[in-house]
């Protein structure tokens, strides 16, 4: 389809030094990024990290204090929103109450002057796509949650964009729905291939629909990097602590030198923890914390503990155990029956997904496993 | 998931919800609505149904009550030429305050829009005059229309147009106090279309702008269609307001020049307080009512029928 063909293959997205600042507070400082043609680009992060504001810059819906935006190798941070060649779905969907789903979808084509027939085929071929074909002319009051995003969705769709924004376009659905619409917008961008930058402080948004994820903080990036790679190989504390469920395990730690070429720490009960963290990648810097995930804490013998929380969740089952010093270390209980609450067990850590921080929160991992 | 919470009471909000309360019957609730439908029937009511009857009764206040006059009021009164001039001045005073009210307080409206603090103080200054009372404000306005001196006569004498004196021109007394009118209670309208405006999702123009609207466009498109109920409030409310034309009128012309700006409500007033003619004037005063009534119904029957559409 030749709505489908075009959209979305003009070119990618440039940030360049771009700042945001509202009085004394800067929202966002010296960002940098490039998003390529054809990706599906997550700005995660925290609220007030300025995701959001980074997206309606992108849009023109903000000004910028500093720095310039281009799409496609055109400069846009100069000219009006609906210039721009983006088209954006908001958290709320802003779709027009008094318009029809038609409407509502026909409204941009008709400002830049679209023949009707035109209009009338790329609402055909969206609202087929996205299955609405039914709600045409019904009105936004008369459509569940789900549906009104659908035609937010279109409504985006139709125009063409070079770049489609989403701004938490999922949080007001509920869990069921929101997991549906997740795997749709993930085939819609398989199927179209647009540009997409999309806004979320849900992880799971981000590593299930991601090409490329944005990890975001108080204004900076943090890290950017695939899915997997951000989960495994965390570039700072920051990023290691917000991404996964449950949190990651951070252990307070002592260097105690190196065995065999790889660092090894001290916990805080003197148990020694061997890591497979080059000695050579630390170079003098002072390591002050471990840190593990669940599922590569392993029971059995090593640093001693005792049960304190169990939970149960079906596919898992999570087991939270409190270290002599008082740390607590959640890990994943293989067997189906879990310890007692109370019982005393030991845990070691996987040295080769063991990851090391300085006080800086900058991670120093483990060689890339061959 | 193994979590577990305490049975909630099932079922004994959902019975009290449908009686009284718990323990209590349904009659109570009435209590709580029982002192306004008390006013509303001794203040409204009951004065409405006795003005009805009144209308066909030869009351005066003098003679008292001279018995029952079936139609005979409403037939003298359809008779009467000054009444009937009154009708006149005060639907086309209607129709020039109306209109004025809905489009210059909807564009002062769009226009204060704003966070900043010139437009929180031309707001206020707006909706100043509206806490003037009519005395005064006809007074300014007088100082206004002076012949000679007022403030009118100095502007247009400036463009070499002299004698210019509204308040003795059978043409231009009625228009007069309408600018008055206007001037004195423009800042409600306003006001309520703020409202209005303020309750639109700013995501809508955020929307609007992506999608190229150009400001007419917006504002046709976006802006009006998402406030017209609150037009349809305004206009209602205004014919409802203007139709009562009172105190600028009797204060400004007296309803002259030649009952050129005579009001419904003066002619009602003058017929039951200084003729003393009671039933005379409780029959205008339906007659008042029933156009009120019908103006307001047209009104609020197109405003659904564009609400709908």
């Amino acid at each position: 389809m030749t709505l489908l063909k075009r959209i979305g293959r003009l070119g990618g997205l440039s940030l360049r030094g771009v700042s945001k600042r509202f009085g004394t507070l800067d929202i966002i400082r010296d960002l940098s990024l490039d998003i390529e043609d054809g990706e599906f680009a997550v700005f995660l992060g925290p609220s007030g990290c300025g995701k959001s504001t980074l997206l309606r810059m992108i849009a023109g819906l903000e000004t910028l204090s500093g720095g310039e935006i281009s799409l496609g190798g055109r400069r846009i941070d100069t000219i009006a929103p609906g210039e721009r060649g983006v088209a954006m779905v908001f958290q709320n969907y802003a779709l027009y109450p008094h318009m029809t789903v038609r409407q509502n979808m026909a409204f941009g084509l008709r400002n830049v002057g679209t023949p009707r027939d035109e209009i009338a085929r790329k609402i055909d071929t969206a609202s087929q796509i996205l299955e609405i074909s039914h709600l045409l002319d019904r009105k936004p009051g008369q459509l569940s949650g789900g549906q009104r995003q659908r035609v937010a969705i279109g409504r985006a769709i139709v125009k063409q964009p070079e770049l489609f924004l989403f701004d938490e376009p999922l949080s007001n659905l509920d869990a069921a729905l929101r997991s549906r619409t997740r795997i749709e917008l993930a085939r819609l961008h398989q199927r179209m291939q647009a540009t997409m930058v999309f806004v979320t402080h849900d992880q799971v948004e981000a590593m299930t629909m991601a090409t490329r994820i944005v990890v975001m903080n108080q204004g900076r990036i943090e890290q950017v990097g695939a899915p997997m790679e951000i989960y495994i190989r965390p570039a700072t504390r920051f990023v290691a602590s917000f991404i996964g469920s449950p949190p990651m395990n951070f252990l307070p730690v002592t260097p105690t030198g190196e065995g065999g070429g790889f660092a090894a720490v001290r916990l805080a009960d003197g148990s020694v923890v061997n890591t497979a963290v080059p000695s050579a990648s630390l170079s003098g810097a002072g390591v002050t914390a471990l840190g593990v995930r669940a599922e590569h804490v392993i029971p059995g013998s090593g640093a001693p503990a005792r049960v304190d929380v169990v939970e149960r969740l079906g596919e898992r089952t999570l087991v939270y155990a409190v270290t002599a010093d008082g740390s607590t270390i959640v890990y994943d209980e293989p067997g189906h029956v879990a310890p007692a609450i109370g019982e005393r067990v030991e845990l070691a850590f996987d040295p080769s997904h063991a990851l090391l921080f300085d006080a800086n929160g900058i991670t120093y991992h483990a060689d890339p496993v061959a | 998931m193994s979590t577990a919470a305490a049975p909630l009471p099932a079922g004994r909000a959902t019975d009290a919800s449908m009686r009284g309360g718990i323990g209590q019957p349904a009659w109570a609730n009435m209590l709580f609505v029982l002192p306004y439908i008390v006013v509303a029937i001794g203040l409204v009511v009951v004065p409405m149904v006795l003005g009805i009857w009144l209308s066909f009764q030869d009351y005066d206040m003098l003679g008292g009550w001279n018995g029952g006059v079936a139609f005979d009021n409403y037939v003298n009164l359809f008779g009467d030429r000054i009444f009937l001039g009154t009708i006149a001045n005060t639907l086309l005073f209607v129709l020039m305050t109306t209109p004025a009210f809905v489009v210059i307080g909807l564009f002062l409206a769009i226009t204060l829009n704003g966070h900043l603090r010139r437009h929180a103080v031309l707001r206020s200054v707006f909706f100043a005059s509206s806490v003037l009372s009519v005395t005064v404000v006809t007074l300014i306005w007088r100082l206004v229309y002076l012949p000679d001196h007022g403030l009118l006569a100095d502007i247009t004498g400036l463009v070499g147009i002299h004698g210019i004196d509204p308040v003795t021109s059978p043409t231009w007394a009625l228009p007069a106090i309408a600018v008055v009118t206007v001037w004195w209670i423009i800042g409600l309208p306003m006001t309520l279309f703020l409202a209005a405006l303020q309750q639109i999702p700013p995501e809508i123009y955020e929307a609007a702008a992506l999608d190229r609207a150009s400001r007419w466009r917006t504002l046709v498109s976006i802006t009006l269609p998402s406030i017209c109920r609150t037009v349809v409030v305004v206009a209602v409310l205004e014919i409802i307001l203007q139709f009562q034309l009172f105190g600028q009128a009797l204060l400004i012309t007296g309803g002259g020049p030649d009952n050129r700006s005579r009001p419904m409500v003066q002619y009602i007033y003058e017929s039951g307080f200084r003729d003393l003619q009671l039933g005379y004037a409780a029959a205008a005063s339906q007659v008042l009512f029933a156009l009120m009534l019908v103006a307001a119904l047209v009104q609020f029957s197109l405003g659904r029928q564009r609400g709908e559409a």
